[in-house]
């Protein structure tokens, strides 16, 4: 079974800004092991005469073409803002 | 010890288009704040990426204007941090297959005056790829305030290698790169919009070493001399840090235009780590040889090109060229007064001194100019031949600049036209020099500037419109009879 240490836990909960107690550790150990574990299954396929592909499907450029269309309003774009201040989004300060 | 400073510029060029990378909401600055957004801008759930035909022909055409190798086959991948100019988590950036590859940047150097042509040099590129924009943050009381007009404008990231080695490179690099994005439609390359910003990787290592020294990326640096000036700092600093016996630390760096200063940006240990994985939204672009050509015939000549063409084809000097060459609609401008008159040099006198002057007096662009290549053309013919003396013609010309009437009707309008008449010159001059004899035979004596005593009576009585050559001519074959 992987252990926290392994698994890098806390260098992903942090990049994920999530704090985990020490029983949540201990938890998700198990079932990240168990997922990296299920996933791991793919490594026995021989994927040797195979090229890498980003996507399973032979599609390449869908695109469209370069015609500005109306967006949101800014009432509708703020709409689920939990706050909002002349007409912007307001989020806890940052500061870089 | 002599130090080497060893410089790599990332420029991030925003794509002219009229809608965004990934959605059709119209791209734009100057907006009333969160107006140029939709779903997909705001990262709502449900939404899908589609790309922009638009961004993806500006960003091969870049490719081949310089010189870059362009993907046959790249792919999209997702770039993941949190941060609130982001609403997505992550941006649609290209990571370990960018669209184009190598390529190089022709750069004029400063010469030894202004006036003469600096030496030429390539900086060579390690890739150009395509992302989309982020939003933009103020920062308010107690709290960050986000617009996201700006989030999902194509973005492209030209990254040259690590070869330039001055602060007055960068400036010749950003000033060529800016010349040949602007002749190729690709951006406006306005700094103040924020279309083309910069951030400079510096390090340096004792003159002759091979080995790059620890590096320090300069942020923040939003104009040209802001950039150069910056470099000139930064290099300043490491090299006394190190000559003071101290190691240059690996950080970021922010430059402080308005006091010349930088500091450290404390952004925390966290090494960047952004797990890059590819988007499973987007679908690949393959670009094959019938796109490429395509693009490639629609490709305008590169700037440096045109300007040693122009010197070579119509023989206008540096001076004229390097004024008209950085503007292309003013170069296509001089081209075709310089076509319409067939006096190349004096309709590029007019344009580069004369046009400009008023344009800026003005507050004008090109564009907006009532004169057109065909009254500079005009105008250089009319003096050319004599038709109107040069100190009328800057009257014509500013007449001309103002109401955009052709030269023949302003000089016919304000009475311009050249004394000519022969005869008529010849009775003012013999008029002169009837009722000066002194000045006669002090001329005949020898002395040479007695003749400028006939020159007065003679241009009033022409009121002015008597060519001072033609004047000369005739007072001394006068006096010589």
């Amino acid at each position: 079974m992987a252990k926290p240490e392994d698994l890098r836990l806390d260098h992903v909960a942090s990049l994920a800004r999530i704090a985990l107690t020490p029983d949540e550790k201990v938890r998700f150990a198990t079932q990240l092991g168990d997922v990296l574990a299920y996933v791991a299954q793919l490594n026995e396929v021989d994927v040797s005469g195979v090229e890498p592909t980003a996507h399973a499907f032979p599609v390449v450029n869908v695109w469209a073409q370069d015609i500005a269309e109306p967006g949101l309003s800014v009432e509708d774009a703020l709409r689920n803002a939990p706050e909002k201040r002349d007409n912007m989004f307001v989020v806890p300060k940052v500061v870089e | 010890m002599t130090y080497e400073a060893v410089i790599g510029l990332e420029v991030h060029v925003q794509l002219k288009t009229r809608s965004k990378m990934f959605t059709r909401v119209a791209a734009g600055y100057g907006h009333p704040e969160n107006t140029l957004t939709d779903p997909v801008v705001l990262a709502l759930p449900g939404t899908l990426p589609v790309m922009n035909k638009e961004a993806l022909d500006k960003i091969v055409r870049a490719g081949l204007l310089l010189g870059c190798e362009i993907a046959p086959e790249c792919k999209w991948d997702r770039k993941n941090y949190f941060y609130p100019d982001s609403p997505k988590n992550y941006q649609i950036s290209q990571y370990d297959q960018p669209l184009c590859r190598g390529g190089f940047v022709e750069i004029e150097l400063p010469g030894p005056a202004r006036n003469i042509m600096g030496e030429h040099r390539r900086i060579a590129l390690t890739r150009i790829h395509l992302e989309e924009d982020v939003g933009k943050l103020s920062h308010g009381e107690g709290a960050s305030l986000v617009d996201f007009n700006r989030a999902g404008t194509p973005l492209m990231e030209i990254v040259s290698e690590p070869v330039i080695h001055s602060a007055d490179e960068a400036f010749a690099y950003l000033t060529a790169l800016k010349a040949v994005m602007i002749y190729g439609g690709i951006s406006d390359c306005d700094m103040e919009k924020g279309q083309l910003r910069c951030d400079a990787n510096i390090s340096i290592r004792p003159a002759g070493d091979a080995a790059l020294g620890t590096k320090v990326e300069l942020k923040n640096l939003n104009s040209f001399s802001f950039v150069r000036d910056g470099i000139a700092h930064e290099v300043r600093r490491q090299v006394a840090v190190v000559g003071s016996g101290g190691k240059v630390v690996q950080e970021t760096r922010d430059y402080d235009g308005q006091t010349g200063e930088s500091k450290s940006l404390r952004s925390k240990e966290m090494a960047h780590d952004y797990r890059y994985f590819p988007d499973p939204d987007l679908m690949p672009v393959r670009v094959d040889e019938a796109w490429k050509e395509s693009i490639r015939t629609g490709c305008p000549e590169l700037p440096f090109d045109k300007q040693r063409r122009l010197q070579k084809e119509y023989g206008v000097p540096y001076t004229i060229t390097s004024v008209l060459v950085p503007d292309r609609a003013l170069s296509d401008f001089f081209e075709e007064a310089a076509r319409l008159c067939g006096r190349p040099q004096a309709a590029g006198n007019w344009i580069a001194n004369d046009l400009l002057r008023e344009l800026g007096a003005a507050k004008l662009e090109l564009a907006q100019s009532r004169v057109t290549p065909r009254h500079v053309a005009e105008l250089v013919v009319l003096v050319e031949t004599g038709a109107i003396l040069s100190n009328a013609a800057k009257e014509v010309f500013i007449d001309m600049f103002q109401t955009g009437d052709l030269p023949d009707a302003v000089v016919a309008r304000k009475g311009l036209r050249a004394e000519t008449n022969p005869d008529e010159l010849e009775r003012w001059c013999s008029d002169a020099i009837a009722a000066n004899p002194k000045s006669v035979a002090d001329f005949k004596s020898g002395k040479e500037s007695a003749i400028n005593a006939f020159k007065g009576p003679v241009m009033r009585a022409a009121k002015g419109k008597a060519d001072p050559k033609r004047v000369d001519e005739t007072l001394r074959r006068l006096l010589a009879g």
